[in-house]
């Protein structure tokens, strides 16, 4: 018998005022009991509707019915038939707008919490290692992937499974993309990404770090040294500023720097080099998830006050909901529907921050996004009082390898031209991710690194 | 891992690395960049290329020591490694077309001013290098430069090295003399190249310096190493590392290179002391 229980099992977690002064994972994931009462709530639905909401159709019903039987071992070989990365989709997809979406039992109280089981599954394998992923017989045929991000490692993953001899190159020094120098380690730990990367070597694929395509060799480079197609999931990197005054002064920055500086250089840890600001009240433009993440990073470092500034109501606000209810419960302040028009620095040679004014905002007339377009009040200005800004506006691809590859087309935006299946205006150039649909989701980026993935596949057979 | 394949102090402060990275010596150039990780826990340093030689797969660079990662950095010795080597980055020097070109270099900034003037030097320019240092004891590249200089002229602070006076008495004085340059190319410490650039302002002389920013990834994700050039925001990392000297706001540079700095003396003290604990 189902269980038939409306509502979800809540997931343990650190208490809002202990978590808003560590580093450590937020949520704290299912007991084997907790698992075991969710997955009973599972109806097995017959034409399970979940997966349809699911970017790379993770057989959703299925993995499910092995944790009912009490094999989690099982459910995590069915998982990772089409998840390259489910320890960290179990964290950080937003499953409530995707598979938790089309959940029956979501119709009548709340839908099966899928993410959760899904990071139960993965956690499980993880702290049960068994006999490491056999690497496949190789086809022969060498594909490069350019970034170890979501797309990439995915794409190569399951390039990997068909026998292709993949080589990653990554820029930065350490693989994962944004999941390493993006998101916190509160939400999704550094060790999990890494557990996941040494699952894909296990298959065979090679990963090199420190290489910048398009200035330590390019694309047309690689297809000299004998890979016979090439996949750029180089995300959306370069971080966008208001272009209002102010901006260059000490204490703002980009939220990429600051998250790259506490993430992926662990500037939270006193046994690293790379220095952080601690700052005392500081104000983050921005009401993304990206936006959240540094607010709650900030807060970690010991700010007083840590507010969100947003142009818009709580409302429209694209972070997750999830997100912003943490925030708001680690004392996160929100001041929405206000905008920054000017940031003020002290006196002298120093050019601190000291304040940043804004000016009050009113939801208008629906815009070309279907969400309010935000007026400005006339005489409602005023001085935020702050020492440090992070701006946290969102982000386009980077410009380094479009630039240096020739026959590689760009549109609006700066991201690449390409098909449904990943194909690029340059024969035997595929992209996905970030790169081509401008910031988004991991997930998304990871059904297109799958997509791509079938896509090389069937160009490079039709080659041979 | 990368390894240090030599290593030489040129002066107390001052030192010189080569270090084997095939992947960055194959495509460096001249006004370039690597970013160095001393070990795992270290900062990304950036650092422009002194020297590359493709055939052995190796990159040279010259750092002064002004923080915890230098010092780190400075304490390797030849067959030991750093955890990470990046590059190249950022754009090369143009060098094509140039006839006539003043090369000048301000303290450690002639260690980035001599692959410059010898790429110049190769590609057929005459050469005026014009090198200031504090003193006689902090000089280097002293026989490189002249091996590739048409005119090398030898300036120092307090004058126990060449003529005392500075970089920019230097260069007045040549144009003064009907020295006609095409190009003037300034690499040294933010206010040198504010002031050279003032003055080839006032003869209308095309001048391209070399900026060097905090920076964190190298790729043009942060944006910690933006300046602002001709009233726009650009990128050292990738826009960069040289731009126009009429157009840079140096005061502005100068605010912003000095964001750390009270974290940096305090992080520079620490490991002082480790370093002194261990010898």
């Amino acid at each position: 018998m189902p269980n038939m229980n409306p509502k979800k099992n809540e997931m343990p977690s650190q208490a809002p005022d202990v978590r808003n002064k560590n580093f450590e994972e937020v949520a704290l994931g299912y007991t084997p009991e907790l698992a075991a009462d969710e997955a009973a709530r599972c109806l097995n639905c017959k034409n399970a509707p979940c997966i349809t909401g699911c970017p790379v159709h993770v057989n959703i019903p299925g993995f499910i019915a092995k944790l009912r039987e009490g094999d989690p071992e099982g459910a995590y070989v069915v998982l990772s038939g089409s998840n390259a990365l489910p320890a960290v989709c179990g964290r950080v997809c937003p499953q409530e707008s995707q598979c938790e979406s089309k959940c029956v039992r979501g119709i009548k109280g709340e839908p099966v919490g899928i993410g959760r089981l899904e990071r139960y599954t993965a956690d499980y394998h993880l702290s049960h290692p068994g006999k490491p992923a056999e690497k496949p017989a190789s086809n022969g045929h060498k594909v490069a992937v350019i970034g170890a991000g979501p797309a990439g490692l995915t794409c190569a993953g399951d390039l990997a499974k068909m026998g292709y001899q993949v080589t990653i190159f990554e820029a930065l020094h350490i693989a994962g993309g944004v999941l390493v120098y993006g998101i916190p380690q509160f939400r999704l730990p550094k060790e999990i990404v890494a557990a996941e990367i040494e699952n894909l070597k296990a298959l065979g694929v090679e990963i090199v770090t420190n290489a910048v395509i398009g200035r330590s060799e390019t694309v047309d480079e690689l297809f000299e040294d004998g890979f016979e197609a090439v996949f750029l999931g180089t995300g959306a990197g370069l971080p966008m500023f208001m272009g209002i005054p102010g901006e260059s002064l000490n204490g703002v920055c980009s939220a990429n720097e600051f998250l790259t500086r506490v993430n992926l250089m662990k500037a939270y840890r006193d046994d690293t080099d790379t220095p952080i600001y601690h700052a005392r009240r500081v104000a983050v433009v921005g009401g993304g998830n990206v936006a959240m993440d540094a607010a709650r990073c900030a807060k970690r470092l010991g700010a007083e006050e840590v507010s969100i500034v947003y142009r818009r109501s709580e409302a429209e606000m694209p972070a997750r909901r999830e997100e912003i209810e943490h925030a708001k419960e680690e004392g996160i302040v929100m001041r929405v529907l206000q905008n920054p028009v000017e940031i003020l620095g002290t006196e002298g040679r120093d050019r601190r921050v000291r304040a940043m004014r804004c000016v009050r905002m009113e939801l208008g007339e629906p815009d070309a996004s279907g969400r309010r377009r935000p007026v400005e009040i006339p005489g409602s200005e005023y001085e935020l009082e702050c020492d440090f800004v992070i701006m946290a506006l969102g982000t386009r691809p980077n410009p380094l390898i479009s630039s240096t590859t020739e026959n590689l087309e760009t549109k609006r935006g700066g991201v690449l031209v390409a098909d449904e299946n990943g194909k690029t205006t340059r024969e035997g150039v595929f992209a996905g991710g970030d790169a081509v649909t401008g910031a988004a989701t991991v997930i998304l980026a990871m059904g297109a690194g799958k997509t791509s993935a079938r896509a090389i596949d069937e160009y490079i057979r039709s080659k041979n | 891992m990368y390894k240090i394949v030599k290593k030489l102090d040129l002066n107390p402060t001052v030192s010189l690395m080569e270090v084997e990275a095939p992947m960055a010596a194959r495509r460096a150039k001249a006004g370039q960049f690597v970013i160095i990780i001393p070990d795992e826990k270290g900062e990304r340093i950036p650092l422009t290329i002194a020297d590359y030689n493709r055939e052995q797969g190796t990159v040279t660079v010259i750092f002064q020591v002004v923080g915890t990662s230098t010092l780190k950095l400075q304490h390797l010795k030849a067959g030991d490694s750093v955890y990470a080597f990046v590059g190249p980055l950022g754009r090369p020097t143009h060098v094509e077309g140039l006839k006539n070109v003043a090369v000048i270099g301000g303290g450690v900034g002639n260690a980035i001013a001599y692959p410059v003037a010898k790429a110049l030097h190769e590609a057929g320019a005459r050469v005026t290098t014009i090198a200031g240092f504090r003193s006689n004891d902090l000089v280097i590249l002293e026989k490189e430069f002249d091996a590739v200089s048409d005119n090398f002229v030898r300036m120092s602070d307090d004058g126990t090295w060449g003529t005392k006076g500075l970089v920019t008495d230097a260069l007045r004085e040549l144009i003064e003399r009907g020295e006609k340059f095409d190009e003037v190319i300034a690499i040294g410490p933010i206010v040198m190249m504010k002031f050279v650039s003032l003055l080839t302002k006032e003869y209308g002389i095309k001048t391209v310096v070399s900026m060097n920013p905090i920076m964190i990834d190298g790729t043009g994700m942060c944006g910690g190493c933006r300046l602002t050039v001709g009233g726009e925001s650009k990128f050292a990392c990738v826009d960069g590392p040289e731009f126009d000297g009429h157009l840079v706001d140096f005061d502005e540079a100068m605010a912003r290179s000095a964001m750390y700095r009270e974290q940096e003396r305090h992080s520079y003290e620490a490991t002082c002391n480790l370093f002194k604990g261990v010898e």
